[in-house]
């Protein structure tokens, strides 16, 4: 298979400011607005250096995407950040109607999603968010799978003319794609091929994926893998492709198994070519306070869930 | 200056477009429209400073938001009579593939409307956002926003007060329409809004109050003042005392006819009060 080397960990977050700081520097439309999380976000490089382009909301969600709403009229492109759950469960009906339901070309930029937020616990780790965004009409959804990605889909989707949820993460993870490898929107990448399984992934459980893809190897069993960072638009064609020679597919997300990247996997199998699948995905459950690593392990998101995931689901064909 | 009688034709013809769109299709709120008219008639066609056509930016000309969207039949009247769109599309509010929608979208492409509303309390968040988007772009002109009394029960708006006064929005005039009455009563009486002067005053707002809502010479005055507050460091905020269902006796001082359209006689008695002007669509 494939080799991939961990270029050094960093987080994903890390990646949005860097784009930021480009951005700033590179598109006079960009604004960004943020509601009281600016060292979380990473985004004090782009506030130096274009002050009047940034605007402190406050603990104020649902008044950051309004304002966002309104900053399209005019033609700006802002990006509205917060962590995950507050951009996007605390404020849907404003996404809904002001954002969504309006056409606004409004990024929102989502970062600490999932149970790898850490010791902060539930009430702060979104597990459903994926679901939420992409269900409303005309939303992008994009989860990218580490810093250089996350950098280059903040670079992207400013290109891009319509809403995107841009979903990131808190911890440090391994940094593995080409530092400047463009992003195609909705093009999942081919990051392995294999003949057995097909295993979809997305977010940093990407690379978990690499790693249980190369100790399926060991056992003789070959994987493919495939990075899907856009959820919504859905690559059919890079799944159906892979699956009609595998046969069997894998699914693994940081989200719930309702309304995730593998419900749109099994929606896309049903409809054009039914095969078995697995789901690593949480189980309708909320986080709970721990590690992001010891939060992984328990909540079956890591490298031994995709393996475990894939000797059941071939076991099924 | 367009002449008050000028206006008032415009009101008198506004009304008969409610009154008539509603009672087509049975459904639509003509209580509040009828209470905006006279604003809405007097801020499009007096106060506001617009160019020709439609597009979305709006650089360089003054913007309206809608929060309140549910009084849209006084909305499209207003706009179709400005000429954003043709009259005889009034015939289509509410109706299977219209662009008229319930209440007011983008989604449609209807020329005058830059965000939906409806889902109540997000207005003055995209107002505010407009505002900023405004300066900016060095864009001197200004952002216009219109609120239910009741609406402002969402939290959303102080949010948004807060960050308007905050932040020296000063190209923003948010109106407050009350009319002292929502869908299961008086205001008061479902969740008091108390002093909504001393409320925005102490948030950091410069506000007038006009009495005399429903006057045409009143509101154009007032919005004359207010213009002339803008620019100083405050958000401005007018509160028009207005009367639900205003023009048509028998809607007025009650809180029936929030989202009641009229029974073919009770339209013909409404009518009969308010004689065209501009011609009907």
């Amino acid at each position: 298979m494939t080799k991939y080397i961990d270029q050094g960990k960093n987080d994903t977050r890390s990646g949005y400011g860097e784009a930021m700081t480009e951005l700033g520097r590179t598109n006079p439309n960009v604004v960004a607005l943020c509601a009281d999380l600016i060292g979380s976000l990473k985004i004090q490089p782009f506030i130096d250096e274009n002050p009047e382009r940034f605007f402190q909301i406050g603990i104020a969600e649902a008044n950051m995407m309004g304002i966002a709403a309104g900053l399209t009229i005019g033609g700006k492109i802002p990006f509205a950040s917060t962590f995950a759950n507050f951009a996007t469960g605390r404020v849907y009906d404003q996404i809904r109607q002001s954002i969504a339901y309006s056409g606004k070309n409004v990024k929102i930029c989502a970062s600490h999603a999932g149970v790898t937020l850490g010791e902060d616990g539930a009430t702060h780790q979104i597990l459903e968010d994926i679901g939420m965004m992409k269900m409303l009409p005309g939303m992008t959804v994009i989860n990218p799978c580490d810093f250089n990605q996350t950098k280059a889909a903040t670079l992207a989707i400013a290109e891009h003319e319509g809403p995107v949820y841009l979903r990131f993460g808190r911890p440090k993870v391994a940094n593995f794609t080409p530092v400047d490898q463009k992003f195609e929107i909705g093009k999942a990448l081919m990051l392995s091929e294999g003949t057995d399984v097909t295993i979809i992934a997305t977010g940093h459980l990407v690379w978990e994926a690499l790693i249980a893809a190369e100790r399926l190897e060991e056992q003789g069993i070959s994987a493919e893998v495939i990075n899907f960072h856009t959820i919504k638009p859905f690559d059919e064609e890079a799944l159906l492709k892979s699956v009609k020679k595998t046969g069997c597919v894998v699914s693994a997300e940081e989200h719930n198994f309702l309304g995730g990247l593998g419900e749109s996997v099994a929606r896309t199998l049903t409809v054009h070519n039914p095969v078995p699948q697995e789901f690593v995905a949480t189980q309708d459950t909320f986080g709970e306070s721990g590690t992001p690593e010891q939060l992984m392990e328990k909540y079956g998101l890591n490298n031994k869930a995709i393996e475990k995931a894939v000797l059941k689901v071939l076991k099924r064909k | 200056m367009a002449k008050l009688d000028e206006l008032q034709d415009i009101v008198v013809q506004t009304r008969r477009d409610i009154l008539r769109m509603v009672h087509k299709v049975n459904s639509g709120h003509p209580g509040g429209s009828l209470g905006c008219t006279e604003f809405l008639v007097a801020l499009y066609n007096e106060a506001m400073d617009l160019k020709e056509g439609f597009d979305m930016d709006g650089k360089d000309e003054d913007l309206f938001f809608l929060s309140n969207g549910h009084i849209s039949p006084v909305f499209y009247s207003v706009l179709a009579r400005k000429g954003y769109f043709p009259v005889e599309e009034l015939n289509t509010f509410r109706l299977l593939n219209s662009r008229l929608q319930g209440h007011p979208t983008t989604h449609e492409g209807l020329p005058g409307i830059r965000v939906a509303s409806g889902s109540l309390g997000q207005g003055m968040s995209v107002a505010i956002g407009a505002a900023l988007g405004k300066k900016l772009n060095g864009d001197d002109k200004l952002v216009y926003s219109l609120h239910g009394d009741g609406e402002l029960q969402e939290g959303q708006n102080w949010e948004a007060i807060m960050y308007a006064a905050g932040n020296k929005v000063d190209n923003l005039i948010s109106t407050v329409d009350r009319n002292g009455q929502q869908i299961d009563g008086p205001t008061e009486e479902i969740l008091p809004l108390g002093n909504l002067k001393e409320k925005f005053e102490v948030f950091g707002w410069d506000v007038l109050e006009v009495a005399e809502g429903n006057n045409l010479e009143a509101i154009v005055n007032a919005l004359k003042e207010a213009k002339s507050r803008t620019g100083k460091g405050k958000p401005v905020c007018i509160i028009l005392d207005t009367m639900m269902g205003n023009g048509v006796d028998f809607m007025m001082h009650t809180h029936a006819w929030h989202g009641k359209a009229p029974s073919d006689e009770q339209l013909e008695n409404a009518l009969g009060q308010n004689p065209e002007t501009l011609g009907d669509y």
